[in-house]
């Protein structure tokens, strides 16, 4: 059965590097699936491996031992197909807004590169910024054009290294209902790491709590709620606590 | 020497009364003070050096004469009217600023592509920077002896020279720049599928610019500072000749100080001008926290 097969299919993948003559084990084996139109977050402390593993997803490293499939072929590098939107400073300072969104559409024809680089301005909400430079805008704004220089190339994956770690929090508040806007019209799936509960418990289908030390998966929470989520949503209090309690914080 | 000794006190009552104006009158007054207060001491000096020279006629009589060996502040304004009058001034400020651009320009051109390519590739900074780094030490200055001897008393001595002064900041500067590089730039361009000659321009570079720029302003100034010691040695025109044939041709201090004060004007000069490049689109990012 074609639909069973799973977008991303982690299977004993680990990391271990080493740290002069010590062995440090950043992931411990940890299996993992993701289907198609997924929002899966990775929560939990830092050191918990969850960027290691995102960035073994996304061929930034090769993993010390088992495998990584995507649409069942091994990850064997970065692709312009599945793309990374970083914390900070992803985008290019030296280049224009509409320079840096244009970044993965340089092989198409002039026309068509406009026309879509367009269509994503509007769609982040930058339009009168295109000649701007990266240092003219808030880092709401920048997150904004890298968001759009992702989602431009019509991407089938989007891996997300907690990208609003760095904002203030209403800005915060407001990219988050963002991009979940932008999942919502279909297509993509979101692999988002964070260690906000609150952000995981808005955004995500379900939640892979980890735990370093090594990094390792500690339970994977389903969701479950329908969206639009608050804070009143029934089940939303339940499934904060337990999670807090997975993380060691909170009874 | 009483008129200096008021300038002097002046000068510094005026700038301990200034403290208490706002930021921006501060800003001018204070090293309008500290300058000629400079200028006082400066005056002082000369005329406490001045000594009395007796000489003994052939008639017997005696005549004394007042010796000033080193020039006051006003001894060098007519030396800086002569030279600016007679040629001299524009003929070996072009003739300094050439050597200086062209062992500048040569140094940028060597030195950039060397320190991208060091910069990048692990075995060409290993090859290369033990190397580097043991000529840096080394002052320009000590090449002298061997630039004349390879060039002559020409042009390209000096040339020579100055590309030395200023080739080790550049390639250094350059490398440093390139392996600082934050690893998420490099990695957003590979995951859009940025490789090869494409990534080097459109990220390398761009990433690697401000502090390109940098080190072509320090290359500049040390290229500058070097040409005087340089047409000192190795050439017989230029404002180090200058400085040094105003001494040998009959102690004219005047006309060495005169030429010591174009120096240092042409010198900010052409920092002004390198620094318009840290307004660039392009390379502005990177001196965000700098005024």
């Amino acid at each position: 059965m074609k639909e069973s097969t799973p977008k991303i299919r982690v299977r004993g993948a680990s990391k271990t590097f080493l740290r002069g003559e010590q062995r440090v084990e950043a992931l411990a084996p940890v299996d993992l699936e993701v289907r198609a139109g997924e929002f899966v977050c990775l929560l939990g402390p830092s050191g918990c491996g969850k960027s290691t593993l995102m960035n073994l997803i996304g061929g930034f490293e090769a993993p010390s031992g088992g495998s990584i499939e995507i649409d069942g072929l091994p990850v064997a590098g970065p692709d312009p197909r599945r793309v990374f939107v970083f914390q900070e400073y992803g985008i290019f300072p030296w280049a224009s807004v509409w320079d840096n969104i244009a970044l993965g559409l340089r092989d198409l024809p002039k026309a068509e590169q406009e026309r879509i680089v367009a269509q994503h301005i509007e769609l982040v909400g930058l339009k009168g910024f295109e000649k701007s430079f990266p240092d003219q805008l808030s880092g709401g704004m920048r997150q904004r054009v890298a968001v759009a220089r992702a989602l431009a190339v019509s991407p089938d994956i989007v891996y997300m290294d907690e990208p609003l770690g760095a904002l203030d929090s209403l800005t915060r508040l407001q990219l988050r209902g963002e991009i979940h806007r932008l999942w919502k019209r279909g297509g993509m799936t979101i692999l988002f790491v964070t260690h906000d509960v609150e952000e995981a418990l808005q955004l995500a289908d379900r939640i892979v709590v980890m735990s370093p030390r090594p990094g390792r998966i500690q339970e994977i929470v389903e969701v479950g709620m329908p969206h639009p989520r608050t804070s009143a949503t029934p089940g939303w209090a339940e499934k904060e606590s337990h999670l807090l309690r997975l993380l060691g914080v909170g009874g | 020497m009483i008129a200096p000794v008021v300038v002097l006190v002046l000068a510094v009552l005026v700038g301990v009364w200034a403290t208490r104006f706002s930021q921006r009158a501060q800003a001018l007054l204070l090293p309008s003070c500290t300058a000629l207060a400079l200028l006082a001491a400066w005056h002082m000096y000369s005329v406490a050096t001045e000594y009395e020279l007796r000489s003994t006629q052939a008639d017997g009589a005696v005549e004394t004469r007042l010796i000033r060996i080193f020039p006051t502040p006003w001894d060098t304004l007519p030396a800086m009217v002569e030279l600016a009058s007679d040629g001299r001034l524009a003929r070996y400020a072009m003739a300094s600023l050439f050597r200086v651009l062209s062992g500048f320009a040569l140094a940028a051109f060597i030195g950039i592509p060397l320190g991208l390519w060091a910069g990048w590739r692990r075995s060409v900074f290993l090859a290369i920077n033990p190397l580097v780094q043991g000529l840096r030490p080394i002052s320009p200055l000590a090449w002298i002896p061997i630039a004349v001897l390879s060039f002559g008393i020409q042009d390209e001595a000096a040339i020579f020279i100055i590309f030395l002064g200023a080739f080790f900041p550049i390639v250094t500067g350059t490398m440093t720049a390139v392996q600082s590089i934050p690893l998420v730039y490099v990695r957003s361009a590979q995951n859009f599928g940025l490789s090869g000659f494409e990534l080097f321009r459109r990220v390398v570079f761009p990433a690697a610019l401000p502090q390109i720029v940098t080190s072509l302003r320090i290359a500049l100034g040390v290229g500058w500072l070097v040409v005087v010691a340089a047409e000192m040695n190795a050439v017989n025109s230029g404002l180090g000749f200058l400085v040094i044939d105003a001494r040998n041709m009959g102690n004219r201090y005047d006309l060495v100080v005169a030429a010591m004060i174009a120096i240092g004007l042409i010198g900010i000069g052409l920092d002004w001008t390198v620094r318009r490049l840290e307004r660039l689109d392009e390379v502005r990012w990177g001196f965000r926290n700098q005024q």
